[in-house]
């Protein structure tokens, strides 16, 4: 015992190094070689519906450069240029590439902008759901008893509403009881958090779930016999150990946060017209359709089905990726 | 190792008619309609032993006999539903003692029995083994926090390098070591080992068990050692406890226990130890099986299977005696049926 233990000491004597930087280079090291990263890249589908989700979330994000010019600068809009079609076409016009609308905006522009807020909208709403479900979850989970009791029958009883009923709802509350030109002004964070809250409820009873299997194991309770207070056990050794499904819940939500607020946009209840999103400009140009204007709905609504579809296939890889029964 | 508490001393760890119940009634609704009545799983029912200071106290029985449970109780992992636990004399057992609870907490720590469960999976050795370093605020500086672990991982025969790996680099021998620096970061003086070896290879269990030994010897631990393997009872404890359905059947210095059983139960046990010599002894086989704890059988619990049980012990439940320093709980050794 004595001289194997004298032998290994030996062998590695100097204290290990916990650097931030080291941790960042065996982050990635890990991470090139995880069996993610080698399903990723056996899976073409999801490189390309990577690639496109990459595609819209960049020029999203980079909107004032990568447009060809800003529709909501009222100095470059000229009336002159309202309803013109496609370049390919017949009275296409090379400046806008996909058209233009009914008050002279490029379509392409449109999209570009309005892609920002669909996406700015979904991600915010994502993170809130995720915080509230997850912090929820946690809580439901490892304290038991009566508190999760009446976080899961409060789960139960929105679950019954339709998600879109519960948006609407927050946001009709929301305009009753704002002045006009305040629900303006908060509109967009009155619909992230209407569809926020119409979300936490997989994200709770998920973590829940993760956390009455984790707060079993022995990890758990070898915290708790060192003596660890419970909000740091929750945080430092339960959180780390339920993400995993919540990264595929929330992926797939993102797909569905972006899809009901353009169903709220085009109700007519989302963001204001002056700023439109995705739903918007398709509830805009369905008013164009008959008379021949088919363009103005039709991209915006296309660059949507196809940015949903990228998000979910992207979920659907990552939810068969981390799941151990599939492998 | 081996060298018997002093009889005169205080004992370090006191139980006395320990109690733990679990509910496991029917939801609420299901009761009603149902007409199903309240049931509860007798895990631990009236337990009473001392620990001496620098022992080790070894429980045996059966799968579900509520060894762990016990554990689990001394530890604070569990509320007793009643009885006493008093750690130099001080009550941590109830409730209402938290705070002479909170007090004498940092003297334990726990090893658990799946070491593969029992480290967290995403965090690194060095943070795992430091863990109580810093929940008792023992050191400060994350140098002197380093050199701490380096050290604690030489002396159950890691390396002070393995600090930056991640448990699933290591084997269940070597997890169980850094569970054991885990445990002895804390400085604990009294350790509980809830089945440390179960979980591992016949070889890997006995590099283990010296450890534990070694580790013992050097720095004067007290043990509470949870087994079913008899033979490494045998090998480690000072003194042995026998439990059967949440009683304690039998307790003894174990040499005594071993070489002569006194209650039933016990001697079932012992017969049931295989040997390779193939001796051809007469054995008592352990017949049938243990019965459940939620519904368990009226008098000594242990008298359906019991060769010697008479209508008394269907009757009524024996109390602990003492023969020679040995405890026993048995109707047939107080009549001298069995001697």
């Amino acid at each position: 015992m004595a001289v194997e233990a004298a032998a290994m000491a030996e062998r590695g004597g100097e204290v290990p190094d916990l650097s931030l930087w080291r941790r960042t280079i065996d982050l990635l090291q890990r991470a090139r070689d995880s069996d993610i990263w080698y399903s990723f890249k056996r899976s073409p589908i999801t490189i390309v519906a990577a690639a496109v989700t990459a595609v819209i979330i960049l020029s999203a994000l980079f909107a004032s450069w990568v447009a060809p010019h800003n529709p909501f600068d009222l100095a470059t809009i000229d009336l002159m240029n309202a309803s013109i079609p496609p370049a390919w076409m017949a009275d296409g016009d090379t400046r806008f590439l996909l058209g233009t609308d009914d008050q002279g905006r490029g379509i392409l522009s449109t999209i570009i902008f309005g892609a920002r807020i669909s996406l700015g909208v979904g991600f915010a709403s994502v993170v809130f759901a995720l915080i509230v479900g997850v912090g929820l979850g946690l809580i439901s989970g490892y304290v038991g008893g009566t508190v999760d009791a009446v976080i899961m029958r409060i789960a139960d009883i929105q679950l019954s509403f339709p998600a879109i009923l519960l948006a609407l709802l927050v946001d009709g509350v929301a305009r009753g009881l704002l002045p006009r030109e305040t629900h303006d002004e908060l509109a967009i964070y009155v619909l992230v958090f209407s569809i926020g809250i119409s979300g936490w409820v997989q994200y709770a009873r998920t973590v829940r779930g993760s956390t009455l299997v984790e707060k079993n194991k022995e990890y758990v309770q070898a915290a708790r016999v060192i003596g660890r207070p419970a909000i740091l056990i929750i945080l430092r050794h339960v959180l780390p150990n339920v993400m995993g499904p919540v990264m595929v819940i929330a992926t797939i939500h993102l797909a569905l946060a972006i899809i009901t607020e353009a169903t709220l946009s085009f109700l007519g209840v989302g963001v204001s017209p002056t700023e439109p999103s995705l739903g918007t400009l398709i509830n805009v140009g369905q008013d164009y359709l008959f008379s021949g204007e088919w363009w103005i709905a039709l991209f915006p609504g296309a660059v949507l089905a196809i940015l949903v579809l990228a998000v979910n296939l992207l979920g659907d890889w990552l939810r068969d990726a981390l799941n151990p029964k599939l492998r | 190792m081996n060298d018997p508490s002093d009889k005169g001393a205080a004992p370090l760890l006191s139980v006395a008619g320990l109690v733990r119940h679990f509910d496991v009634s029917a939801p609420f609704l299901n009761r009603v309609l149902e007409r199903l009545e309240r049931s509860y799983v007798k895990a631990v029912d009236g337990i009473s032993f001392d620990i001496g200071r620098g022992e080790t106290f070894s429980l045996v029985g059966e799968s579900g006999c509520g060894k762990s449970t016990v554990a689990r109780l001394i530890v604070g992992l569990y509320q007793p539903t009643a009885g006493s636990i008093q750690y130099e004399g001080v009550e941590i057992g109830p409730r209402e003692a938290a705070a002479e609870r909170k007090r004498m907490q940092p003297h334990m720590q726990m090893i658990f029995q799946d070491p593969y469960a029992s480290l967290n999976p995403r965090w690194r050795v060095a943070e795992i083994v430091a863990e109580p370093i810093h929940a008792r605020r023992l050191l400060q500086g994350k140098r002197e926090v380093l050199a701490r672990v380096g050290e604690l991982l030489t002396q159950v025969g890691l390396s002070p390098a393995d600090g930056e790996r991640y448990p699933h680099e290591f084997s269940g021998g070597q997890r169980q070591r850094i569970s054991i620096a885990r445990a002895l970061a804390g400085e604990p003086e009294f350790l509980v080992c809830d089945e440390p070896t179960s979980a591992l290879d016949v070889s890997v269990q006995a590099q283990i068990l010296n450890l534990m030994q070694d580790l013992q010897q050097r720095l004067g631990l007290t043990y509470l050692f949870i087994s079913h393997d008899l033979a490494v009872v045998y090998h480690v404890s000072t003194k042995v406890g026998v439990m059967y359905l949440g009683r304690l059947v039998e307790w003894a210095e174990t040499r005594t226990l071993f070489e002569h059983p006194l209650h039933p139960y016990t001697r079932m046990l012992l017969d049931a130890i295989p040997d390779l010599e193939m001796s051809g002894r007469q054995r008592i086989p352990v017949a049938g099986e243990v019965p459940s704890p939620i519904n368990p059988p009226s008098g000594c619990a242990f008298h359906p299977r019991c060769p010697h049980a008479e209508n008394r012990c269907r009757v009524e439940a024996p109390m602990a005696r003492v023969y020679n320093g040995v405890h026993v709980a048995c109707h047939a050794v107080a009549d001298g049926r069995i001697s």
